[in-house]
């Protein structure tokens, strides 16, 4: 036998944590961690994998020869500048072809107040950034975007949830939060939405309840975010006015982009009154300097030349047959489960049969072969005025239907329809409320628990 | 055999196990240390590449740095076999014995190397004969706490402790979400420890063991791979006789498995100072943040060096 163990009793070597940084980061890198259900995630870029789980818009429906030509003009002609710095603002021939998309929401602005930015996601980061002390209240629907929450925990916001219904936010009890808060002495900075096809929950604020909302927001001297990348995607009607048209002074709005042109452009715009303007100004040259000129000077020459409002129509039409296919197959194979119906957007947000859990049940999806988002994920803290067991997302689950074909749709339900019978058989073995409740001494401990970027 | 120059090393990471992420970042870590050492090095994911890379690339040798099924259960090096290709790490039957808990632990026990008491039961059990009456079973049987763990598996995916009976069913439901078999063990409380080891063509040497000390709770997945939250001792914190007792421990285990290369075994060092056998890892982590690279480099090996030694000595087993 060898061994070559240099060990010497009483004499041991100090610990080593594998990171000498390990106490030097700030307070706001708490919930950067991985966690197991993140990693699950890696299976579901492989090709046996039905992904339900990404975000990725589909390329497809995309002309690439004529975005080429854009390409290759805009550098033969232009490149000196494309590939120069910009403005910290952004190009300002392209903010004024933005107030062009976002009239067809019924929204008239300046292009001064227009900032662009690295996809909307930046525009979150600096909104964030210049109003959230450690501490401060943003509310946001529940569910809400996991994206926003990263961001918000980023910036150590406190986030209270609103529940919605299908008709999205429901102002009443918007309203007694935002009045329980204020009796409490807390400061709620601004009011987080996605008003149109909900990411995640596939539903959209109506007509009548968008001035109601704005009123309420009005009365409570907050601010509103109202975040909308999917508003042009609508399947069955016409846009509706986005809550930034109804009440200019009270809404930051922000625009994408990336579900109606090319995410891997990172082109997104804040539309905010110009004293917030100046500031997000300000943050974004902190930040980054300026947006990329070379994607601005694209995206500026694709709406100049090239027919983006059928683009859109090409690209609402590819959604709304992949939307009919998840919801057919739902309807066929999910009988015990209930869902949303999305009139527009790449989402459903689907509760399971009782008892079920959406997080635990995950590795069981992945030995068959079907991913999804589950519900947890898009909850930062808790929801006002409902029962926190129905409310933290455990029951539920996103699906998304923007990138697959619609047959590999309906055999990424028939899988999940096994995932969750087997469940339910487990479940029903030991009882429908079993449940570990977390790691016991351990409390609160939870990673990112979405998948990154690029997954499809 | 002349050493070759520049051996031809074809890695198989990722595959479609809950350990994928794991798995390729084990893969990445490996092949650049290969490369480091002068060897000639491809990664490929488990898929139909695989066996063209065989074809195409003629490596001189395989290196399956898959964790989870499939990786560590042999039927990947039952293929190397049928391929005719050198491969690093265990042969399929001793894979298959010690991928799978309830078995590794039958066979180091019966190579004298104590293991907690425990009852391996798939789902259909509990199902048929009753779930409440027979975890009760259990519980009298075995006591609390309680481990529950995925018969087979990896990276602590599944695993629970549970030291309050209400929270039993749960966990029961947490490990079957990974398998249809689980594990249920005694829980023993104490130093966690890692033994390493490596066969250069002399024998199986244990490199310096590594202590475990999470920061309160297990050594689970977040623990693991969330740099920073969990504090290594290398080497482990022993008396020398303890220490002498895991290592004559791990060899035991090694040889009573019939493992080749390269292998990990995990410990639990009670507070009397026993060392109760856990599992063993035919394809151990090898990622930045993986316990027998830590081993390594407090035995003062470089890591391409030792790697390549490691794919030198299969090239010459064959």
């Amino acid at each position: 036998m060898q061994h070559d163990i240099n060990h010497a009793a009483g004499n041991h070597a100090a610990g080593n944590r594998l990171d000498q940084w390990a106490d030097h980061y700030a307070a706001r890198t708490a919930g950067m961690s991985a966690s197991e259900i993140r990693a699950l995630f890696s299976v579901a870029s492989r090709p046996e994998v039905v992904s339900l789980a990404g975000g990725m818009p589909n390329l497809a429906a995309l002309p690439m020869d004529a975005v080429g030509h854009l390409a290759a003009d805009l550098l033969g002609d232009h490149g000196t500048t494309a590939l120069q710095y910009g403005s910290g603002q952004g190009d300002p021939l392209l903010r004024e072809a933005i107030l062009d998309v976002m009239e067809l929401e019924q929204i008239s602005g300046h292009a001064d107040d227009v900032v662009v930015t690295t996809g909307s996601q930046q525009a979150l980061d600096l909104v964030t950034r210049i109003f959230i002390d450690p501490g401060d209240v943003i509310v946001a629907e529940a569910p809400s975007y996991v994206g926003a929450l990263g961001v918000f925990k980023a910036y150590q916001a406190d986030v209270v949830h609103v529940p919605m219904d299908a008709d999205g936010l429901v102002p009443e009890l918007l309203d007694a939060t935002l009045g329980r808060l204020a009796g409490e002495g807390r400061k709620v900075k601004f009011l987080y939405t996605v008003p149109n096809f909900h990411n995640p929950a596939g539903v959209t604020l109506s007509p009548e309840r968008r001035p109601q909302v704005l009123q309420i927001a009005r009365r409570h001297g907050v601010l509103v975010l109202e975040d909308n990348p999917y508003g042009l995607l609508g399947f069955d009607s016409g846009p509706l006015p986005a809550l930034r048209s109804l009440d200019p002074e009270q809404v930051v709005y922000l625009g994408s982009f990336s579900k109606t042109f090319a995410p891997g452009l990172r082109v997104g715009w804040a539309l905010a009154p110009h004293a917030v303007r100046d500031k997000l100004v300000l943050a974004s040259e902190s930040a980054i300097l300026c947006p990329s000129a070379f994607s601005q000077a694209l995206v500026r020459r694709y709406l100049e030349q090239h027919d983006w409002r059928h683009q859109i129509k090409l690209y609402r039409e590819l959604y709304r047959e992949r939307r009919d296919a998840m919801l057919a197959a739902l309807e066929d194979l999910m009988p015990r489960s209930s869902w949303t119906v999305p009139d527009g957007g790449f989402y459903v947000w689907l509760q399971l049969p009782e008892g079920l859990d959406a997080k635990a049940m995950l590795p069981r999806a992945v030995t068959e072969r079907v991913a999804y988002v589950p519900g947890t994920a898009f909850y930062a803290g808790r929801t006002d005025g409902a029962d926190d067991a129905t409310h933290d997302g455990r029951s539920h689950m996103r699906l998304s239907y923007c990138y697959p074909e619609p047959e590999r749709i309906r055999e990424g339900v028939r899988r999940l329809a096994a995932v969750v019978d087997g469940e339910l058989t487990v479940r029903g073995t030991f009882g429908a409320d079993a449940t570990t409740g977390g790691i016991p001494g351990v409390p609160g401990r939870q990673g990112v628990e979405s998948p990154g970027p690029d997954l499809q | 055999m002349t050493a070759l120059t520049h051996p031809r090393v074809l890695i198989v990471a990722g595959g479609l196990t809950h350990e994928r992420e794991i798995s390729v970042r084990s893969g990445r870590r490996v092949a650049d240390m290969l490369r480091s050492a002068g060897c000639d090095v491809h990664v490929s994911d488990l898929d139909e590449r695989v066996l063209a890379e065989l074809q195409d690339h003629r490596p001189d040798v395989v290196w399956p740095l898959l964790h989870g099924a499939t990786g560590e259960d042999g039927s990947v090096r039952e293929v190397l076999e049928l391929a005719g290709v050198p491969y690093v790490g265990s042969v399929p039957t001793a894979c298959r014995h010690t991928w799978d808990k309830p078995i590794a632990k039958a066979v180091v026990q019966r190579a004298g190397v104590p293991t907690p008491e425990s009852v391996a039961l798939p789902h259909s059990v509990f199902r048929e004969l009753g779930a409440a009456d027979l975890l009760e079973m259990l519980r009298a049987r075995l006591g609390m706490p309680l481990a529950v763990k995925p018969a087979r598996g990896g990276s602590a995916l599944g695993v629970s402790v549970v030291e309050d009976p209400a929270q039993l069913p749960g966990a029961m439901v947490d490990c079957f979400a990974y398998g249809d078999e689980a594990l249920v063990e005694r829980a023993v409380t104490g130093r966690e420890v890692a033994a390493s080891v490596v066969d250069l063509g002399e024998g199986p040497t244990v490199l310096p063991l590594v202590e475990i000390q999470t920061a309160g709770g297990p050594y689970d997945y977040d623990a693991r791979y969330n740099t920073g939250r969990t504090e290594y001792f290398v080497p482990a914190r022993l008396d020398e006789e303890t220490r002498d007792v895991v290592v004559e421990h791990a060899l035991a285990a090694y040889r009573g498995l019939g493992l080749r290369d390269i292998a990990r075994f995990d410990f639990i060092v009670d507070s009397r100072g026993v060392p109760w056998f856990l599992e063993a890892n035919v394809a151990p982590g090898m990622t930045e943040v993986s316990l027998l690279p830590q081993a390594a480099q407090g035995a003062g090996h470089d890591l391409g060096k030792l790697y390549r030694q490691l794919v030198e000595a299969a090239i010459s087993h064959g």
